[in-house]
């Protein structure tokens, strides 16, 4: 039943000569919840680019859903692949209805205008998300978190079932990062999507996804179950620092607490 | 169904046409002499009122329209395109590059034409895409690009490019010097419709792509990422982006020279009465961008008539103290302004 949705065998890619990231191979399932961690510049937002074809080229093989990478028309990957890129701080002069609804592009042609399908998937994204209520207010007058569910909620309006997500929680407060946690756990479980989260995190990833992959200097430093990833030993191979580690108090799961300095 | 928002634009849309309509009929009346009824009926009476009417003012008013919707709606392009304000084909170096292409053309004495189209028209446009291939092709040398590079690279070309002109113009002999001085004034004093049909294939066929592409512009808008994450290929949009827009301002820039400030302005002032959704705001940039040189016109040749003001400082002065306002004055928050 569980389809492999992304492949990736011994994948490199180099900017200017300069090699970001090393013999990368992965498979993502259907379904699957994964998290990317590592150090800063370990390669894990261009691995995410790479997937979405921001970034071209490199060598290896990338499938999705079976079918090469490169095989794809933007239009086609589209429908495969979702992507909420960092927060950059430039915000763009739409509502927040009319930036969801750009999600559907893949689907309208030139001149056309939304049919009832694409106003149906608009409807229910802004739905999952929480945010109906500010479907007709301008981007720029959002706080971060709320601006962080309206590109959650884009996302999602595309149809695509593998979203994509570059340190999606990175500046919200805990409100709206368990916000943004609990819906993007309510999209993996009740529809089905499958998440590839890149994040700075340890403790989110370990609590929300299924399997952690993590990326040191561009290669694959840890690759498997989110308990297995909670030891000292790989941590600190990973992060050069040792970590203290507690039970977390709903769960049981081993997570890492704050050192005091 | 129809929501309010989307309701309220097609009603601005439509009193932009309205607009339109009534500007581009009533212009050709306003001057220093009245016309009578009886002259516009009888083009070709041989009366001096119905030449006036006839081979002087509409012509005129037909060439500031076009004018002035090409320009702004390539203004329009270029802001949506590299999400930035000043992004127009002035800043980035286009229009000189234009200029540089007609300025050689008239420099060489050449003279020849395609399907009646004068070899002008094609200079300006090859100096155009040339120039837009440059500034493009500098910032992109390096990885990491970004705007601002790309704006003080076209900066850069702009001014290398004018110097080129300057030097071509300076080497040139007497008469041809001339030509390039007058026509680097910027103007629209045009005469019989052949400067019309040299101007209308390139401004109507680069705003007919530019309308065909408002999906991949509201994209571009939101960032290059997120766009191609949404299925535009966005290396081919540029390239057809580039293209229209050197059409529209090579045809412009040919007839008229360099017009500056409607690039710039009217797609601002479009984005703050109809929102940035391009679905909307390309054809009210046209509209509103044909409106607004065609009144500037008008007042250039009214105000101290039997004189005129080149058009290029009336748009200037009008644009300059609105520029300032734009920089100071962030307005409203809750509007689409970029």
């Amino acid at each position: 039943m569980e389809n492999t949705v992304i492949e990736i065998t011994r994948f490199s890619f180099s900017i200017s000569s300069k090699a970001i990231l090393k013999d990368i191979s992965l498979n993502v399932k259907e379904g699957e919840y994964i998290s990317i961690v590592g150090p800063n510049g370990a390669g894990k937002t261009t691995l995410l680019k790479c997937l979405d074809r921001i970034h071209k080229g490199g060598s290896g093989d990338i499938r999705i859903a079976g079918k090469l990478l490169d095989k794809y028309s933007q239009k086609e990957l589209a429908q495969k692949l979702s992507y909420v890129p960092q927060a950059d701080g430039r915000i763009s002069p739409f509502t927040v209805y009319e930036f969801v609804m750009m999600g559907r592009y893949h689907h309208l042609s030139p001149f056309s205008s939304p049919g009832k399908e694409d106003k149906d998937a608009v409807h229910d994204a802004l739905a999952i998300t929480g945010i109906s209520e500010f479907a007709e207010r301008f981007l720029r007058t959002l706080s971060g978190g709320e601006r962080q569910k309206v590109f959650i909620a884009a996302a999602l309006a595309q149809g695509a079932k593998v979203l994509l997500l570059d340190e999606p929680t990175t500046f919200l407060d805990p409100k709206h990062e368990a916000d943004v946690h609990r819906l993007l756990a309510r999209a993996n479980r009740e529809r089905g999507f499958t998440v590839v989260s890149v994040t700075h995190d340890i403790n989110s990833a370990v609590l929300t996804s299924r399997r952690i992959l993590a990326l040191k200097n561009g290669a694959v430093a840890f690759c498997g179950f989110a308990d297995k990833f909670m030891n000292n030993e790989i941590l600190q191979k990973i992060y050069e620092k040792s970590f203290l580690f507690v039970k977390h108090p709903q769960t049981g799961k081993t997570i890492v607490a704050p050192e005091v300095p | 169904m129809m929501n309010t928002g989307s309701k309220h634009k097609l009603i601005l849309l439509t009193i932009l046409l309205v607009l339109a309509i009534f500007v581009l009929s009533g212009a050709p009346m306003v001057g220093m002499n009245t016309v009578p009824v009886s002259a516009i009926l009888h083009p070709a009476s041989g009366r001096m009122e119905s030449d006036i009417f006839w081979k002087i003012r509409i012509p005129r008013v037909c060439i500031s329209f076009l004018a002035g919707a090409g320009l702004a709606v390539s203004g329009m392009a270029f802001q949506a395109m590299f999400r930035n304000p000043l992004a127009t084909p002035f800043t980035l170096g286009v229009a000189s590059g234009a200029s540089l292409g007609a300025a050689i053309y008239v420099r060489l004495g050449l003279v020849f034409s395609v399907l009646g189209i004068s070899g002008i028209s094609f200079s300006a446009f090859a100096g155009a895409i040339l120039s837009i291939l440059l500034v493009y092709g500098l910032t992109r040398a390096r990885r990491g690009f970004s705007t601002t590079t790309m704006l003080l690279a076209g900066v850069a070309i702009s001014f290398f490019f004018s110097s080129v002109i300057l030097f071509t113009q300076y080497m040139s002999d007497f008469t041809h010097s001339f030509r390039i001085l007058r026509w680097l004034m910027g103007g629209l004093e045009v005469v019989g419709f052949e400067s019309v049909l040299n101007m209308a294939p390139f401004v109507i066929s680069g705003s007919a792509i530019i309308l065909y592409m408002t999906h991949e512009l509201n994209l571009m808008m939101t960032g290059e990422e997120i766009a191609i994450s949404r299925g535009v290929s966005v290396w081919k949009t540029k390239r057809i982006l580039f293209f229209a827009t050197s059409l529209m301002v090579g045809g412009v820039v040919a007839i008229c020279g360099p017009i500056g400030f409607v690039g710039m302005m009217v797609p601002h002032i479009c984005r703050l009465l109809i929102g940035a959704d391009h679905r909307y705001l390309t054809p009210a940039t046209l509209l509103f961008g044909g409106v607004f040189l065609t009144l500037c016109d008008m007042l250039a040749r009214t105000l101290i008539a039997p004189a005129e003001i080149p058009v290029g400082i009336i748009t200037a002065l009008l644009g300059g103290p609105f520029f300032v306002w734009l920089l100071l004055g962030k307005p409203s928050s809750k509007r689409g302004i970029l």
